[in-house]
Order: structure tokens, then sequence, then C-alpha cells
């Protein structure tokens, strides 16, 4: 129907998507696109999900995060067809989704689409090996060679030598990892794993996470991972759709949802998240002020420590690229060694820290050092400064209008709502003790 | 006395139904006698025909197999007493005729209740039908069976089938329906097709439910044919029948406690298949 192609085709595709549960579910759904609540419309019968609408791109973790009753569960099943949707489309590549059904629809499911569940939905009576193969034996692929599929695929998951025992003999955690395998084997390109570590202990459960997070990095598949916790999401999403009563309230990157929640809804949710894992040095970092090139000499750096009021000063060469960092002290020294030359009393050249690093990261650093931390883009090149208020700033609860954070320097108020001001670099003088001292 | 208001002649109705069924489908029925006579005389002929030390070995051999020693020692001495008793014969005759009652219901009960696990309909069909064969008094089934197919082992066969299919149909359908959901839409997920989900998925799942049904088809069978020791299905049953009606003390508890042990055995047996298939389940 209308199959707009656009250049960079989605992996996936869901299109103006509603399930309806009950006695009259078409019914229902022409009055919820007439602008119908959920509530109008239940005498005709449960609205699980409502006009949904997304695209995924090939190789994006895709998170979908609700409570229970969102319609999340709801929604991952239309999108290999497990459920029929009531109306709308959902495309894997070109074929939809919604209008084939019977052996078109499991070809798709054992080529395209591969799903891990919630409470592993291992066969008991199977090997571990078995069950990771399962899939290609549906596929039809020969004993031989789908055995030494799935141990490779074990091998990959950190089950090496697990592969005859039976699920009931292992772990929550390793029996997640076999379905994990078990989808990997078929070799799809889009996986759909439904709250696929919410029957885990929290610290098996941050183990898979990261597993996850460094297989997906491997292996680019497409993943559509819902979940009920906001922390999850975030450690996964390279985008989140937040799911409200069967209806999608927001989209957006972990960073857009936690600073620029859509609804109240959304940031009553956000309040509660371990801001530290989400928010990176990029997204909290100020322009660097006092910041001197190299190739201006001593003077040059005393002058600019002087008009900026800071004991320290960055270093760039002529690329922008950061270099080190000078103290007033070590500076004065040099210039009364009638010295010119920046390099001999550079300090803490690689103390730089990109800009994707989680605040979490950060603490240890930022406790270590007596000036902000210099923030580097991928090419080298200093872009920010991270102080140590900022950071204990950044973890504040932000309220949902706000989106800039208020940044409190000793002696002055600096911060602004529009973020254009900039704030002093060196909040914090250094102190007596630091190293480097001649 | 007649009634006063109303009668309904429902009886007289099933009566001129059965005359047409025996007018129209005798040639049916006969090669239905013939099947189970065959069928029936064939397992007879290998519990009796050897002498009684060498099935009362294989007995309990197979119930070391699947049990344990326990019942093996268990099973020699009960069948030795049943020796004793001089019902051996009778208990053959017995233990052959649950048998092929209980394989032919097994037969047609299983994939009955997969077709209703399956469709909601099938079941809506399949329950109350099921529930009419299990409620109506076990006799009732003796008089149309008698008619269609004489006196003799092979009525008292059908009326066994009959009485037995309930558990069966039941069991298989609470089994299937209970299988884990999660399970079965990942069968689903990786694109499995209806049968083969059936085939490696459900039907695995559901086999301690299955076999409990089985169990209870066995058992029902037995109690039954005991019942059809009255149209002359010979066997235990006919001991006791004969017991009951000459008052005879002795042969009645001896043939009632033949009945007793060839129970436990059965019952024991095939309740260990359940329980050991479960074992390599979990």
């Amino acid at each position: 129907m209308n199959s707009i192609t656009g250049p960079p085709s989605p992996a996936l595709r869901v299109t103006n998507a509603f399930k309806v549960f009950g006695r009259k579910p078409q019914e229902a759904v022409r009055a919820l696109k007439d602008g119908k609540s959920r509530k109008d419309v239940a005498p005709m019968g449960t609205a699980a999900v409502i006009d949904a609408s997304f695209e995924v791109k090939p190789g994006e973790i895709f998170v979908v995060m609700g409570l229970s009753g969102s319609g999340k569960s709801t929604l991952i099943r239309m999108l290999n067809g497990l459920l029929p949707m009531t109306s709308g489309s959902v495309h894997v590549g070109d074929t939809d989704i919604s209008k084939i059904s019977g052996k078109r629809l499991r070809q798709v499911r054992q080529k395209s689409v591969s799903m891990v569940f919630q409470h592993f939905a291992l066969l008991p009576h199977r090997t571990v090996l078995e069950n990771a193969a399962y899939a290609l034996e549906i596929q039809g692929v020969g004993k031989k060679k789908r055995t030494e599929q799935a141990t490779k695929m074990l091998e990959t998951v950190g089950l090496t030598g697990w592969g005859d025992k039976y699920p009931g003999q292992l772990s929550g955690g390793m029996q997640q990892r076999v379905g994990l395998a078990r989808a990997l084997c078929s070799e799809t390109d889009i996986l759909l794993m439904d709250e696929a570590f919410s029957a885990l202990d929290p610290l098996i459960r941050r183990d898979m996470q990261e597993q996850l997070a460094s297989l997906q990095a491997d292996l680019g598949k497409t993943i559509i991972f819902i979940t009920h916790d906001l922390n999850e999401a975030m450690f996964l999403g390279d985008r989140i759709a937040v799911m409200r009563d069967g209806e999608i309230v927001q989209i957006g990157t972990p960073d857009e949802i936690l600073t620029n929640p859509a609804t109240e809804y959304v940031a009553s949710f956000v309040r509660d998240v371990d801001r530290t894992r989400v928010l990176t040095a990029g997204s909290v970092m100020e322009n660097p002020r006092a910041v001197v090139s190299i190739s201006g000499g001593a003077r040059a750096a005393l002058l600019t420590m002087r008009q900026q009021q800071t004991s320290g000063a960055f270093v760039i060469d002529r690329h922008r690229n950061f270099r080190g960092i000078v103290t007033d002290r070590e500076v004065m020294a040099l210039v009364d060694g009638a010295g010119s030359d920046l390099t001999e009393i550079l300090t803490r050249a690689d103390d730089a820290v990109s800009t994707e690093t989680a605040l979490n990261d950060l603490f240890g650093r930022s406790v270590e050092s007596n000036t902000p931390l210099p923030v580097v883009d991928e090419k080298g090149r200093l872009v920010g400064a991270v102080a140590r208020a900022t950071l204990l700033a950044a973890l504040g609860n932000v309220p949902s209008s706000t989106d800039a954070i208020q940044i409190v320097v000793p002696g002055q108020t600096a911060g602004s709502d529009d973020g254009s001001q900039r704030p002093e670099i060196f909040t914090q003088e250094p102190s007596g003790e630091a190293g480097g001292t001649l | 006395m007649a009634n006063d208001l109303f009668r309904i002649p429902v009886g007289k109705w099933a009566e001129s139904a059965l005359d047409w069924v025996i007018d129209n489908l005798g040639v049916f029925f006969d090669g239905v006698k013939a099947f189970f006579a065959q069928f029936y005389e064939g397992l007879d002929w290998v519990l009796t025909a050897p002498p009684f030390w060498a099935v009362i070995v294989v007995l309990a051999a197979l119930a070391f197999w699947l049990k344990g020693w326990k019942l093996a020692l268990g099973s020699i001495v009960g069948f030795l007493l049943i020796y004793g008793m001089n019902q051996w014969e009778n208990a053959m005759h017995s233990l052959a005729l649950v048998l092929v009652a209980s394989v032919v219901a097994v037969i047609i009960s299983v994939p009955l209740g997969i077709a209703a696990a399956k469709s909601g309909a099938v079941s809506g069909v399949v329950k109350p039908v099921m529930d009419f064969l299990q409620t109506m008094p076990a006799f009732v089934y003796l008089i149309p069976v008698l008619l269609l197919l004489g006196i003799g082992p092979v009525p008292g066969i059908v009326a066994t089938i009959i009485f037995a299919l309930a558990p069966g149909a039941r069991f298989t359908e609470l089994g299937i329906r209970s299988v884990d959901s999660e399970v079965v839409e990942a069968g689903q997920a990786f694109g499995a097709s209806p049968m083969r989900i059936l085939r490696q998925i459900q039907i695995p799942l559901a086999m301690p439910t299955i076999m409990a049904g089985i169990n209870q088809i066995i058992m029902l069978s037995l109690s039954m044919v005991v019942i059809a020791g009255m149209v002359g299905a010979g066997g235990l049953g006919g001991a006791v029948y004969a017991a009951l009606t000459g008052l005879n003390t002795p042969l009645g508890v001896e043939s009632g406690l033949s009945v007793v042990i060839l129970a436990i055995f059965l019952d024991r047996v095939t309740a260990s298949l359940s329980r050991s298939k479960q074992h390599v389940a979990a």
C-alpha cells in the first residue's frame, strides 16, 4: 500500500499499529482513531496497543519501556506475528507481516526475526546444546552443521562445556544465555527480547546487559528490547520508546528522555534513574575557559590565567588537540627561570576523558584531580571540561522543564538557563600538595 | 405406575435408534467384533499359553525395570497368591481384556484430547460427551453392546472402552493446555509448524499428565472388566458374577482379592511410567 522506501531503509517499521482484544476489535479501533480514549472503548474490547508507529534502524538497540499493562509485551508479539494486529502494518525489511500468515510468516520468523523470552522458554527435555540448535533444527539444517554452530554460539555466550546438561541444571542467568545463544544461532538480523533479563538477579542482570551490549557491538544485530526497568533501558538503548496505557508517549535517545521528558508521566519515571550511568561527559561538560596555545609560550599562559582568574590552564596545539595542563606555580617558575616553552612543564596529558565516558567513570578521576577534567572528542580535540561541581549538579534531580544544569562556583554564581555563558573552568583552586609543584 | 401429567418416551427413541443401527450397520459391527476377537485372543494366548511361572517372571521383570525390586518382589508374591487361589487363568483373561481395551481407549482418547486442546469448538463438543460417557451407569452400556455384539469377551471390551475413554481425553487436553505458553511461543517465534510444536514441545511436556490419564484408563478398564463379566466376558469378572449369583463366599473372596492384586500391579507400573518421564523432563 503506502510503501515509502526511504534511502536508509529501516530494519523494522511499524505504522499505526493497533491491537484490541475483545469482541468488537475493529469497531474499537475505529473509535480510537476518532479520538476516543482507551476507557471509552472498554465495552468493545481491551485496547492493548494504540496507534504505535516507529522505525528501527539496522544495528540499533531500540528499547520499548513501560510498566506492566502498558502493552509492551503485546507490541513485541506483533512484530513477529505471534499476535495478529487489529489494524496497521509491521514491515520487516520489505515484508509486511500483517499481510502474510502460515508458511510465509514462518519463513520470516526463521530467516529474519528471532526472539528471547522473559522466562527463557527452553525445552526442558532437551540438552542445552539441542536447545541452542533448535532454531536451526526448525530451519532444516543438518545435525552436524547445527551442532557445530550451536557449540560455537554457546562459546560466544560463555557456556563452553555446558552443552550436555539439561536446562533444569543451569542457573537462571545461564539459562537465559542459552536462550540468547538459540536466538543468535538462527542468524536473523532482528532480535526481539521480551523482558529478557527481568527474571534475573540484579548482579547477573547487569552482567547480561553488558554482555548483550558487547555482543551487539560485535555482531551488529538490530535489537528490540522490552523492559520495565528504566536503568536497563537507559543503559542498553540507542533510542527508547516509553509506553503508557497502550500508547507510545515518547521516543528519543536516553539523553533526550532524561533531560527533556515529553510528559509528566515520563518525568516521574526518570526521576529515579541512575543518572551516572546514562549521562556522559559530553552531555554535562562546560566550555573550557582557560585554554592556552602551546605555541603562545609561558607569558601568554600567565596572562590568560590572570584574566580568567584561574590557577591553571588547558594547553592545546594548533589543531585544538589537548596536550596537557599547566598550573600558575609552574608557569611562574618557568618564567623566573627565563624559560618559555610550555612543553617542559605539561602535566597529565593522559587525563583527558572522552565525550562518551559515563559520569559513573568520572568520579574517581575527578576526586584525584585538582583541576576540572578535560573532555576530548574522538580526534583528541579539547571540547569541554567537567568540574567537580558540574558532576555533583548533574546528579541532582532536575525538574522536567530544566534543560541546563545550575553550576554553583565558589565565590560567584555561574551557569545559566541557555548555557551560553561560559562558566569558570577552574572552580577549585589547586591545592598546595598537588604533584608536580616545583 | 404411569405418569399422570406427561411421559417422554426417551427410552423408546433410544431403542428404535438402536434397532436402526442393528439393521443397517450390522456389517460394520461384525467387522468390529472380528477385530476385537482376534486382538483379544492373541493377547490372551500370549498370557495363558506359557507356564504360569514364566509369565510371573516376565511381569516381575517389567515391574523391576520400571519401578524397582520392591514392586518386583511384591508382584511375585501377589501373582503366586493368585495362582494359589486358583484364579490364574481368570486373572490372565482379565489382564488381556484390560490391555486390549486400554490400548484402544488410548488410541481413541489421546488424539481426541489433543484436538480438544487445539480447538475450543472441539473441546466444547468433547467435554459434555465425555461427561455423559463417564457418568452414565456402567451397566447401561452393556445393553446396546450386548444387542449389537452378542455374548462373550468382545462386548465386554467395547463397553470397557466406552467407559474408559473420558480420563484419557480429559487428561490429554489438560496436559497440552497447561504446557507453558512461552515455550510454545518460542517454537512459533522460531518458525516451527503447528505439527512440529505438537510433536516436539507440547506432547513431550504434557507427557506426565497424559501418562496419568493412561493410568486412569487402565484402572477404569479393570473396574469395568469385572462388570463386563455379567455379559460373559469371562475372567475374574465372570468369577465374581458367579460368586454373587451363587452366594459363594470363598469364590467371591478369592476372585475379589485377585482383582485387587491385579489392580495394584497395574496402577504401580503405569504410575511409574508417568513419573519416570517426569524425571527426564525435570
